[in-house]
């Protein structure tokens, strides 16, 4: 599996992809946060990070399928795929590393951003005057949904060889989990009925939750459990070849 | 016994891609996977490797069960699959030391470098692969396969696309490797199959039609007699078959036929005297030698 990982981020750092990666979400993030006045911090006048836990998913909304779509489906589609299997490595082995591989990716891109905390945490009337705690459980929500849209995204890059569909479905399927459910908890059939089961399906839920500085082991089990059935699915995915 | 394929079926829908094969390779030696395009031989590699499953039938790699002790059996095989395919990104060195990695070999360093001079990469070992010709891919190909000294080779056509200097020596790296390995090596070049193997196993439709050494497949070519004729005028198929000893017709067009016979027996007489019976003109007649190529056709038809 480190084999496989440690591929994969070579060819992350050699070619443009992890740059343009980390760079694209930083410039965003920079913009969005600092300067442009919508969401910006400054013009907040509190002493939060709300907006950068608020805008971040967002913006891994498209960046994640970006980073996963060729990850499989481009093995499959130049045939390399075919000699990755028939080393002695398990289908599991291979998704896993992948797996990692990525998530260290969007680690990367995420882990500039612990600057903006110093700042906030130096403007505050008096310095230190923040959410501390808030601010580590929302980074740890924050980790668990990327991890659980590079999942997704890796799920979507096996079952085709474009990685054009690839990237399209996963930020398709990253959405759903993320929003939809929340949205379709508000139709008539659920509301007021069962609309906090259906919201609970979701992951804005359980990140919302977390934000708010509570780790509670329901979300916890939740994200890990998102990210589990849909790496498995990867793994049934990727061994189709044997049907 | 290196590689054992028995009773191997593969169906794609109704199709029978591979149709009940049985062979053996044993160390020390070359097989030649001959036939025709769409014979089954690249989905029996796939088999071999474990790439993909068999419907029924069980393939053995150095006493591993493909199908029970995957990863055992693929540690001892090297794979050089139809189209090499290659991270076309990857610097060869890195290519390989990650194939290294893989297969968790002691003293990647070294090994790779011995692989690397072995396979004449030497001055291209600071390249892209994507910046490399056909023929030093096709090298990356077998060193990749040969990187962790697989007891058994799986090599699907291994020269396709290689110039003549380059076909010459990568058919002498396989003959060096087949002394001590096993090798399977599919091709549709026959020359090929004469030059490298020492056994060859022909396919056709799935099925198996010949597994013989190359000499004993060679004489069974030559337990025929073949006459080439040419009449100046039309012939019924029907009338040649009827004469002494000829076992098939063959059209060749334009009044032109192959006569098929068994050894040792010369149909120009009797050809000649049926010509001369029936003021038939004789524009041609001669004796053909057999080659590989005809074998194949007729085992292929």
């Amino acid at each position: 599996m480190s084999a496989v990982y440690f591929k994969e981020i070579n060819a992350f750092f050699s070619s443009i992809i992890g740059y343009v990666v980390i760079g694209t979400f930083l410039v965003l993030m920079g913009l969005l946060l600092w300067v442009l006045p919508e969401f910006s911090i400054l013009d907040g006048r509190f002493a939060t990070l709300d907006t950068l836990f608020a805008v971040a998913p967002q913006v891994f909304l498209f960046l994640i399928p970006a980073v996963t779509m060729r990850s499989l489906s481009e093995e499959m589609q130049t045939g390399t795929l075919e000699l990755l299997v028939t080393r002695p490595l398990t289908d599991a082995q291979i998704v896993g590393g992948k797996f990692l591989a990525c998530l260290t990716l969007v680690l990367f891109s995420l882990l500039p951003t612990l600057l903006y905390y110093f700042t906030v945490y130096s403007l505050g009337a008096p310095p230190g005057n923040l959410d501390s705690g808030g601010i580590f459980g929302s980074y740890i929500g924050l980790l668990l949904l990327a991890a659980a849209f590079v999942a997704i995204g890796l799920f979507a890059s096996s079952l085709t060889q474009s990685q054009m569909v690839a990237f399209l479905l996963a930020a398709f399927l990253c959405f759903f989990f993320f929003q939809m459910f929340d949205l379709l908890s508000r139709l008539p059939v659920f509301f007021g009925k069962t609309d906090d089961i259906v919201q609970a399906i979701g992951i804005q839920y359980h990140y919302d939750s977390m934000s708010r500085g509570l780790i509670d082991t329901r979300d916890v089990v939740y994200f890990l459990s998102l990210i589990a059935f849909f790496l498995a699915a990867t793994v049934v995915s990727l061994g189709r070849r044997r049907w | 016994m290196s590689v054992q394929v028995s009773h191997l079926v593969k169906l794609y829908g109704a199709q029978r891609a591979v149709d009940d094969i049985t062979f053996e390779v044993r160390a020390g030696e070359v097989l030649g996977f001959l036939g025709p395009n769409g014979a089954g031989k690249t989905t029996t590699m796939k088999i071999i490797t474990g790439f993909l499953p068999p419907t029924s039938g069980e393939v053995v790699v150095c006493g591993y069960a493909v199908a029970d002790q995957p990863m055992e059996a693929r540690a001892c095989v090297g794979y050089l699959p139809e189209h090499n395919p290659l991270y076309r990104d990857m610097y060869v060195r890195e290519y390989l030391e990650f194939v290294a990695a893989i297969h968790r070999i002691p003293q990647r360093q070294g090994r790779v470098e011995e692989m690397i001079a072995r396979t004449g990469l030497t001055s291209h070992r600071h390249k892209r692969i994507g910046e490399l010709s056909k023929g030093y891919r096709q090298r990356v190909g077998l060193a990749q396969a040969m990187l962790h000294n697989p007891q058994v080779l799986i090599l699907d056509e291994p020269t396709s696309g290689l110039d003549p200097n380059q076909i010459v020596e990568i058919r002498q790296l396989i003959r060096d490797l087949g002394r001590e390995k096993t090798v399977i090596l599919s091709t549709h070049i026959l020359a090929e199959v004469e030059a490298v193997c020492t056994r060859a196993v022909i396919i056709h439709r799935g099925k198996l039609v010949a597994d013989d050494s190359i000499e004993a497949l060679k004489s069974r070519l030559s337990g025929q007699s073949v006459v080439i004729v040419e009449f100046g005028q039309p012939v019924e198929a029907a009338l040649l078959k009827a004469l002494p000893h000829v076992r098939e017709v063959r059209s060749l067009g334009n009044h032109r036929w192959q006569l098929i016979a068994a050894a040792g027996q010369d149909l120009r007489p009797a050809v000649s005297a049926f010509a001369a019976e029936r003021r038939l003109t004789l524009l041609e007649l001669h004796k053909e030698v057999l080659s590989v190529e005809d074998v194949f056709q007729q085992l292929t038809r």
